[in-house]
């Protein structure tokens, strides 16, 4: 009852106290997403810049404190070395092949799971289980299977005679990570196309399957088009994923893992980062890989956005 | 009513934010917290130990007993599997001067990192009273030297190599078999090994290999040379040392030979391959037992012997230093000390099979009368004890490990996986090495 009074007389409030309102309304946003930034510029920013600013000089890793400016040598080493470019191009032979399957296998996936089916609660935390594995009791796993004496795959390989090695060999080492990655994440990405396709709304396909519209055409005309920002999003997690890929070849190549295998097979830039920054302690030069890594990725992301501007202007205009 | 609440949920969420704020800066700074002892009123002191692998401590129960006579200490341990990982985390920590236990084990691949760039971050043990440098083998205190002289850490144990080989393949092969005939097929020389591989290799039973791999036979080789990859001074020399090309040479023979399995060592293959008797014979420090019988199981078991190594060396072993950034250095120093003691050496060795470091350790009779029934009831207290006598120390530098991994995983390995031509594999090598010890 008091409280009815005292808010239809408005008139009698002191202006301090309507700034102050107004000030709470505008600040408290800012002050309820501060701890998020505030953290963000201790470990997110202030390492990014530092890490740009080491990159510049020469650093061992026993003694930070001790830097010698190099300005943009430690980059144009990189240039010049034979073992960036074989890390570059295995981390984008690593990244294409197990990204692109991997996608396909979660909207497929996806597809099959937004039917009405049984059991179908028990398929959905199902597919999630690998992306709970840690990588490394996974990676274990699968160096098992890959084992080339003994393991199942080749094993099962022998029936049509093949022996592939699947450690020595470039192909096969990067298709069996691959392989462990894409069965780690398939399920994972599965679960967010799944909660984009349950959002498409029932009637568009009602309305396709009163036209004689088939599954097949319902899943290209109607679902692909409806998620596709949900896909997208996807696209580009897995590219920085892929970029940054380190723990499953680190852990397939045990002993040889830092170094990508015996003729650096499977090195990608992260363990080329990590071999050049721990084992040979130049901490300047493994920050140069690090912000090259991160300008490729700023790259990919621009070529990205370009597409997606590019196919909507053009099928807004057509 | 929601006016007239506006200001106290201002100032919930003033709150709340500093709460959010002061407890995620806790959270920040709890890791940074000091590892080190912490002392009591009573006088009660802490003591914190950091090791990697097994250094058979807690088995051989040497921590109860100590604490047992001495009320006053309380002995904390915490072990990192993963001995690369532990060595990245301890040199972050020593470089940064926190996060540090009061003892620290380092391992004797990174000893000259210690010695050398990290030299003043340890107490000087050689100056602390009742530690005598000469009770361990000249050579084990003269790695934890640093160049002004100061001991940096006490040897724990050592890993003198010996040849564990398969009596099975080997008399299938038409080999002798007991263990003195055996070593006498190579003694004195290398060249020698290879020689019996070859003969082995050609009446060798089917898809069996005469030694697991070629860059084990490298690190075997290379080990017992006087010239290493560096030179007195610390300096890299590995391109025209008179070592690592006889070890090169030999370990390139034997791959082209095909006397090699190919196998990479201490990989899911290698482990594999011990189970299904794929080779006839390891290069074996006293630590690889233990790897042998682990990895061929009740199938190998009296089928593997020990025979004595063609020329002595070392492969592995341990320190423990005394960080100065701990708070009870002098207390950290006398644990240290009791610890590599030779009656505590010996104890360790008849628990999990780490070789005594001092004199006095490896003539215990624990050691000297040892016998592994696994394999064959060999006296591999007395052959790796006799083999520790007789290993002739080489100056060790810095980048040595690194050097090391280059030239067994990017060379010999390459080889052996690939086919390279090894003038190729070798010209490859050199890049990297020059590529990656240049600043």
């Amino acid at each position: 009852m008091a409280t009815h009074v005292r808010a239809e007389a408005p008139p009698a409030r002191p202006a301090w106290r309507s700034r102050l309102y107004r000030f709470d309304l505008k600040a408290s946003p800012y002050a309820f997403i501060a701890p998020f930034f505030i953290c963000f510029a201790a470990f997110g920013l202030f390492p990014l810049i530092w890490t740009g600013w080491l990159s510049l000089h020469y650093v061992d890793l026993l003694k930070p404190d001790v830097m010698e400016w190099r300005g943009f040598g430690n980059y144009t080493r990189l240039w010049s070395n034979d073992q960036f470019w074989t890390a570059l191009r295995n981390t984008f032979t690593i990244g294409v092949i197990s990204t692109v399957p991997q996608l396909l296998m979660a909207l497929g996936l996806a597809h099959l799971l937004n039917y009405r089916m049984r059991g179908r609660g028990f398929f959905r935390v199902a597919i999630l289980a690998p992306y709970a594995t840690s990588i490394a009791a996974a990676t274990l796993v699968f160096v098992q299977l890959f084992n080339p004496d003994y393991g199942f795959i080749n094993w099962m390989l022998n029936a049509v005679g093949i022996h592939p090695n699947w450690y020595s060999e470039t192909w096969p080492s990067q298709i069996a990570i691959s392989t462990i990655v894409t069965w780690r994440w398939t399920g994972y990405n599965a679960l967010i196309y799944l909660a984009a396709m349950q959002a498409v709304p029932k009637d568009l396909y009602e309305a396709a399957s009163l036209d004689g519209a088939n599954r097949w055409q319902q899943f290209t005309r109607i679902t692909i088009p409806s998620i596709r920002p949900t896909i997208m999003f996807t696209i580009i997690v897995s590219t920085i994923g892929a970029t940054q890929l380190f723990g499953e070849p680190m852990l397939f190549g045990g002993g040889v893992g830092v170094s990508g295998g015996s003729a650096h097979q499977f090195q990608t830039l992260s363990l080329y980062l990590y071999e050049l920054g721990w084992p040979s302690r130049q901490l300047g030069r493994a920050s140069a890989v690090a912000w090259t890594m991160l300008l490729l990725l700023l790259l990919i992301g621009l070529v990205q956005y370009l597409i997606t501007r590019y196919r909507k202007r053009h099928e807004l205009g057509g | 009513m929601r006016t007239t609440s506006r200001p106290r949920r201002a100032a919930l969420a003033a709150t709340a934010v500093l709460a959010a704020s002061t407890l995620m800066l806790t959270a920040c700074s709890s890791s940074s917290d000091d590892k080190g002892g912490s002392t009591d009123a009573g006088g009660k002191v802490t003591l914190n130990i950091g090791d990697f692998g097994t250094f058979g401590y807690v088995e051989a129960g040497l921590y109860d007993e100590y604490m047992a006579a001495h009320p006053n200490i309380t002995i904390k341990y915490d072990t990192v599997q993963d001995g690369q990982k532990y060595w990245d985390a301890l040199t972050t920590h020593l470089s940064s001067g926190s996060g540090l236990a009061d003892i620290q084990a380092v391992e004797v691949g990174y000893i000259a990192q210690a010695t050398n760039t990290l030299g003043d971050k340890f107490v000087d043990l050689g100056k602390t009273e009742g530690i005598n440098p000469g009770n361990w083998l000249d050579w084990k205190s003269k790695q934890a030297t640093t160049p002004s002289g100061s001991l940096i850490g006490l040897g724990t144990d050592i890993g003198p190599m010996a040849i564990c080989y398969r009596t099975d393949l080997f008399q299938q092969a038409g080999l002798p078999t007991d263990r003195e005939s055996v070593g006498k097929l190579w003694a004195g020389d290398w060249s020698k090994f290879v020689e019996a591989g070859k003969t082995y290799q050609s009446k060798a039973p089917n898809g069996t290999f005469f030694t697991d791999s070629a860059s084990g036979l490298f690190n075997a080789v290379l080990s017992a040379q006087p010239e290493q990859y560096s030179d007195a001074s610390g300096k890299l020399v590995y391109k025209t040392s008179a070592g690592v090309k006889t070890a090169w040479d030999l370990a390139v023979s034997a791959s082209q030979a095909k006397i090699s399995a190919g196998l990479r060592q201490f990989q899911d293959p290698w482990n594999a391959a011990f189970a299904n008797a794929k080779f006839a014979t390891v290069v074996c420090p006293s630590w690889m037992t233990g790897i042998i019988s682990k990895y061929s199981g009740d199938s190998g078991k009296g089928k593997w012997d020990v025979a004595a190594p063609p020329v002595a060396s070392n492969w592995g072993g341990a320190f423990l230093t005394v960080p100065k950034a701990g708070k009870h250095t002098k207390e950290a120093a006398a644990l240290v000390a009791w610890l590599t003691a030779p009656e505590q050496q010996a104890k360790v060795f008849t628990k999990v099979g780490n070789l005594p470091s001092t004199v006095g350790g490896l003539q215990q009779p624990a050691v000297q009368g040892a016998k592994q029934e696994y394999f064959n009831n060999a006296p591999t207290g007395q052959i790796f004890a006799a083999a520790a006598q007789s290993i002739k120390p080489a100056p060790i530098g810095e980048q040595d490990g690194n050097v090391k991994t280059i030239i067994t995983d990017n060379g010999i390995l390459d080889i052996e996986e690939h086919g390279t031509d090894p003038a190729k594999a070798w010209e490859n090598v050199s890049k990297l090495i020059d590529d990656k010890t240049s600043n």
